[in-house]
């Protein structure tokens, strides 16, 4: 069978892995800030934004390591603002997150452009080539389908270990998960809201523009317009699915990262009974329904979305 | 306050304050001419406090006389506009507290339980206890070593309660405790309480007292905020009487008399709330066998029968979080029966919803006026036609008859005397008193056959309180039925000819308001049947 | 230390002053990027001024593009008032010319004056089931409208890539993925023989005048605001929370429809995947501008679109990217959100260095 084989393909679960990398950076990101209780909507324009920022840094010579931390410097002043807005003056999370997004997509673009009008088509650079890891890359099926990912990829599932740890086993954790459950509670203890929820949304943040760079760093070897083609959106949309756990969110980026890679080779198999943008609308559409198949569940934070002043009780 | 009850608190078993502190143990508290404003409103003016070791000073004042705030500018929530805080050290010496800083106050060994918890819920007591302790951009340490001497304060102090189970599975009292031990968690000196006992049971009460002298016996400072009477004289050594924002009396617990403090605190003598005789008609609500399933406990109801006639009064008394949620559902039109039937003026109710069981005289006044009563940026003339959005009154094919609902609102103004701008004033605006009028003017607005009211008069100042006590026992003289749910004995037993009681969805008679007395109801607040021997105060609340 | 106090009152002025201020502060702060990419503003912005306004033909393109923004504008304003977060206002105007196409594919035989308003309702209709789909999603599982609209976006985009290049392509287009022509009877009929402007003009600001006179003067508006305020509230006293969201969701839907209908039905004749640069996304903008108003929608909407239209002729001029207009609307969008701040809220400075002498009277 057709549907079955594609599954046997190495190819088919490397590009599962690395259309899934994305995913897990922006899920981590969105999670940390919502665990804080704040809902990032900037996340498409920090893709947006960080892929250009990592692909333009390195454009213009700083090294691909360079570009990754460049991409998560913009991420962290773009998230800055987003928290500035939503944090202490208490702003609709939304429309601010909606905004920002804008702000960072216009910006970019304007940006690209202004830097490097002349270009008929997109320049290209010299992207992370996948790494070998002694021993494992060199298995049979297992070897090229798992383990010949860029750095990037690896970096993204350590980070996943990494976060988790931190949310569980770490004072900072604990705060954490405190005032995205009542504020109340931190302040009393002489913590402040305000440095949690605005550490969280900018650590957020650069773990998104991350996901970004990845793209045009990893994945492709250019900045293209329209890049982040909805990804961020996915990726809000996952964080509900995976209960604000970093597992959860490994689990289901990969899910997804699969659902995706089987969909792009059905069409190549069936192509012909279905127009190729019947394929393209899948995983959208997935994701609408895993969103409303995660219930709410116990470990919705219950201050997401609450504006919480100091001093006002 | 009624006196004609014999539920004052002579009736309970003295927990009265035994050892009164010696006159020349160390200060480790002072407040020194504290003044707060928030806009127009003077909320703290020209207070002195001062609070020595072993020390449990009551701070009494009616809703909105500034005591939560003067101990919110103590914890560091808000900053005074005038006056500083000074706090003994390790060495006993006085050094000023810096203002707007609860990590400063923590520091300086000051505990506080707030009136409404703060506890995350998604975490366990014990780690609600832990934040804070440790450094945030170090791993844990240390955990250990606090949860021994958690442990030991447990111990020492009678509170035992679940260190490890999530906060979201506790009972209100057990919260209580691990608030109180997270207040006492780090070699505390001075502990304040805000309104402890608001959640709990008259027996969970007393056991609440004796923790407190105990802990005040082992040299503990405690301030103890309270509204009720017959609590400050149970459980001070010192009454402290604040008057709308003003100190206006401070004397010994031994030497206050309860009328004398009540009369401090509303500055005239406090009017009498007289119930009258009752003239009971037909059945106007009867729940027979109603059971009602949920996912929240606050709203399960097990096999609840209730008959309320027209001209009574039924108090539903008990802990929140007994049913109490469930039931005004059932009467809001909130909810339908899961089982039983719900009969209003002898007919059954079998399709639900608000506007029904309004066609069919039902008047509600909901618990939290702020979030189920009122929309806060409209103004007063929406409010009032919120509920009757279908009347011919106030439309006409949809389209709103504004002239119609200005001339209403006006006429309920001017009614209720609701202390407002007009009916275009936000009702945001309006305090709690006005607005509770308000929501009083629109239900009773229809002569109504049955009222609900769910905590009436909380957060009320005793103007006020009395002004809503009015306007119920007036609607019952003129035949209609009231279900009044009400934390507050006190005000049960005001107003209530029969008292039920509701403790895990089950709903008890009590009896007959003359007849019985608190002991019973807290009795059967803490579901213990009144045929029970009656269990001296359990270890812990 | 800052402190905030809430404000009592908001004044009426003050409520119409505040967005046009951070209308003109986001076109302060586009001077820097401006300035960064080489550009003198004041050239820049004169040329744009001219570009939007400067003659009959500049300022019938404002006016042009205005229209489907404020059709999107009101659209956005009706779901925010209900807190209903309908960001698929994209794909509805999509779907909306999807139907206006449909309808005005010339299978229906009949005058103007019936396949016209056919056209409008069809536009219409379809818009309102685009948004309904994850308003019922959000009534009936509690599910997020925020991320299921936007997902929606992309998947509508495609589903008309989709007809483009099957069921509804234009045989007779060399090959293009476009719409087979409306049919006449169906065109929304032009308002000048010499310039682009369109029926669709009058059409938006009559639905401006009826949505405000829906959420000021009828139960409908009254219900769907109360839901917005206060959800809790509104059911207690007895409206039906989910009916008021299907209502608004419906409306609004609607709304964005008919700004596709109004593209393709009155401007452009025919169908293409790429006719609109953004109209549902900047309808948020405009409604936010126009702090939610249905009137204020008209003029919010006229700023942005001369903000697009001036750009773009600014940009021909000066070779400045016309990205410049999208960032400026998305910094007025910033901005009108901080105004909104500060018109709530008073912001004073306290020191936090007072010292108080022991016998406490202030230092």
């Amino acid at each position: 069978m057709e549907f079955l084989d594609i599954f046997l393909s190495e190819n088919f679960w490397s590009a599962a892995l690395r259309i899934a990398t994305p995913l897990i950076f922006g899920t981590l990101g969105a999670l940390i800030c919502e665990r804080a209780g704040v809902l990032n909507l900037g996340i498409e324009g920090i893709f947006t934004a960080g892929a250009m920022a990592g692909w333009m840094a390195v454009w213009f010579g700083s090294g691909l390591w360079g570009g990754v931390l460049v991409a998560m410097l913009v991420g962290a002043l773009i998230g800055a603002l987003h928290a500035f807005l939503t944090v202490p003056l208490g702003l609709s999370q939304h429309v601010s997150g909606l905004g920002v997004t804008m702000l960072a997509t216009s910006g970019a673009y304007f940006i690209y452009r202004t830097a490097l009008p002349d270009f008929s088509s997109p320049p290209r650079i010299e992207p992370f080539q996948a790494l070998d890891i002694p021993g494992l890359s060199d298995l049979p099926f297992i070897g090229p389908a798992l383990f010949q990912q860029t750095v990037l990829t690896y970096l993204a599932i350590a980070l996943v270990i990494v976060v988790g740890w931190v949310l569980s086993r770490t004072p900072l954790g604990l705060a954490l998960r405190a005032v995205g459950d009542n504020p109340d509670a931190v302040d009393s203890q002489g913590l402040s809201v305000y440095a949690l929820r605005c550490g969280a949304v900018i650590v957020g943040s650069a773990i998104m523009a991350l996901g970004g760079a990845f793209l045009t760093l990893s994945a492709f070897n250019a900045f293209f317009f329209g890049m982040a083609g909805g990804r961020g959106w996915v990726c809000i949309a996952l964080t509900v699915f995976a209960s604000w756990q970093p597992r959860k969110a490994l689990l289901g980026a990969l899910l997804f990262g699969a659902f995706d890679a089987y969909q792009v080779r059905l069409q190549t198999e069936v192509g012909a009974l279905l127009p190729a943008q019947f394929f393209l609308m899948l995983p959208y559409l997935l994701s609408i329904v895993a969103l409303v198949v995660a219930a709410r569940g116990a470990d919705y934070p219950r201050a997401l979305l609450k504006p919480w002043f100091k001093g006002q009780r | 306050m009624s006196d004609h009850n014999k539920n004052n608190t002579s009736e309970l078993p003295a927990t009265k304050t035994q050892s009164t502190p010696p006159a020349e143990a160390p200060v480790l508290l002072e407040l020194r001419n504290i003044g707060k404003r928030f806009g127009e409103t003077i909320a703290n003016e020209c207070i002195d406090l001062t609070l020595r070791k072993g020390e449990v000073v009551a701070l009494l004042g009616e809703n909105g006389a500034g005591k939560t705030t003067l101990m919110s500018i103590l914890f560091g929530h808000y900053v005074a506009d005038q006056g500083s805080i000074h706090t003994a050290d390790a060495n006993g010496v006085l050094q000023p507290l810096p203002p707007g800083n609860p990590q400063a106050a923590l520091a300086a060994r000051i505990g506080m339980v707030h009136q409404h918890f703060t506890l995350a819920e998604n975490l366990s007591g014990f780690e609600n206890i832990l934040l804070g302790s440790e450094k945030l951009w170090l791993p844990a340490r240390g955990r250990a070593a606090l949860r021994a001497r958690v442990e030991a304060q447990m111990a020492e102090s009678g509170l035992h309660v679940s260190l490890d189970e999530r906060v979201s599975n506790l009972t209100v009292g057990e919260r209580q405790r691990i608030e109180i031990l997270k207040a006492l968690a780090h070699n505390t000196q001075v502990l304040v309480l805000d309104e402890p006992t608001a959640v709990l049971t008259p027996q969970e009460a007393e056991g609440l007292y004796k923790t407190v002298a105990l802990l005040a016996s082992r040299g503990l400072a405690v301030i103890f905020i309270s509204h009720k009477l017959h609590e400050v004289l149970a459980a001070s050594h010192r009454i402290v009487v604040l008057r709308r924002g003003r100190l206006v009396g401070e004397l010994t617990t031994a030497n206050a008399s309860k009328d004398q403090i009540a009369e401090m605190m509303v500055g005239h003598e406090v009017p009498r709330t007289e119930r009258g005789e009752a003239t009971v008609g037909e059945p106007v609500l009867q729940l027979l066998d109603v059971s009602l399933e949920s996912s929240q406990q606050r709203q399960r109801l097990q096999h609840v029968t209730l008959t309320v006639r027209r001209g009574e009064v039924v108090g539903v008394a008990g802990v929140s979080g007994n049913g109490q949620a469930g039931l005004a559902d059932l009467i809001s039109g909130l909810a339908l029966p899961s089982s039983g039937k719900l009969l209003i003026d002898g007919e059954e109710v079998q399709r639900t919803g608000p506007r029904h069981l309004m066609a069919r005289g039902v008047a509600r006044i909901p618990e939290d006026r702020h979030h189920q009563g009122v929309v806060a940026s409209m103004n007063i003339r929406e409010n009032l036609m919120i509920e009757s959005l279908d009347d011919a009154r106030f439309q006409r094919f949809g389209v709103i008859k504004a002239a119609a609902s200005r001339s209403h609102a006006i006429e309920q103004i001017d009614a209720y005397d609701v202390r407002c701008e007009g009916p275009d004033a936000v009702v945001g605006q309006l305090s709690g008193g006005n607005m509770q009028k308000l929501i009083l003017a629109r239900a009773l607005d229809q002569e109504p056959l049955l009222i609900l009211a769910s905590q009436p008069a909380r957060g009320l100042d005793i103007g006020a309180q009395t002004d809503v006590y009015r306007r119920l026992l007036e609607a019952r003289k003129r035949g209609a039925g009231v279900v009044l749910i009400s934390e507050d004995l006190d005000e049960l037993f005001t107003l209530s000819d029969r008292i039920v009681v509701l403790h895990d969805g089950e709903l008890t008679e009590a009896g007959a308001s003359d007849e019985i007395d608190r002991r019973e109801v807290g009795l059967l607040m803490a579901g213990q049947g009144s045929n029970h021997q009656q269990s001296t105060q359990e270890s812990a609340l | 230390m800052i402190r905030l106090e809430s404000r009592n009152s908001s004044s009426h002025w003050l409520a119409v002053l505040a967005p046009v201020a951070a209308a003109l502060f986001a076109m302060l702060l586009a001077a820097i990027p401006l300035m960064a990419a080489g550009q003198n503003p004041i050239t820049a912005y004169g040329l744009m001024f001219k570009g939007a306004f400067g003659g009959m033909f500049a300022f019938t393109e404002t006016l042009t593009r205005a229209t489907p923004l404020i059709l999107t504008g009101l659209a956005a304003a009706v779901a925010f008032r209900a807190k209903l977060w309908n960001i698929g206002l994209e794909g509805q105007f999509y779907l909306g010319a999807v139907g206006a196409v449909i309808v005005g594919s010339g299978s229906i035989d009949a005058p103007a004056a019936v396949l016209i308003p056919m056209t409008m309702a069809g536009g219409a209709l379809f818009g309102a089931l685009a948004m309904l789909g994850p308003a019922w999603l959000k009534t009936r599982y509690q599910t997020d409208e925020v991320v299921t609209t936007l997902l929606l976006n992309f998947v509508i985009l495609l589903l008309v890539q989709m007809l483009l290049e099957g069921a509804l392509k234009d045989p007779m287009a060399l090959g293009w993925p476009q719409s087979a022509p409306i049919v006449d009877n169906a065109l929304l009929p032009a308002l000048s023989a010499k310039y682009r402007l369109h029926t669709g003009l009058y059409i938006a600001l009559c639905a401006s005048l009826l949505v405000f006179a829906l959420m000021r003067y009828t139960t409908f508006g009254f219900a769907l605001r109360a839901v917005g305020e206060n959800p809790s509230a509104a059911r207690h006293a007895g409206i039906s929370v989910s009916a008021a969201t299907l209502g608004a969701a419906a409306l609004s839907g609607a709304l964005a429809g008919l700004a596709g209908v109004g593209e393709v039905a009155g401007l452009k004749g025919y169908l293409t995947a790429d006719i609109s640069p953004g109209f549902g996304y900047a309808g948020i903008v405009v409604a936010m501008l126009a702090g939610l108003s249905p009137l204020g929608v008209v003029m919010a909407a006229v700023f942005v679109a001369a903000v697009f239209v001036g750009a773009d002729s600014m940009s021909r001029a000066l070779s400045v990217s016309s990205y410049l207009a999208d960032l400026m609307v998305a910094l007025a969008l910033l901005c009108v959100l901080i105004g909104g701040f500060l018109m709530r809220f008073k912001v004073t400075w306290v020191s936090n260095s007072r010292r108080t002498s022991s016998t406490g009277a202030e230092v």
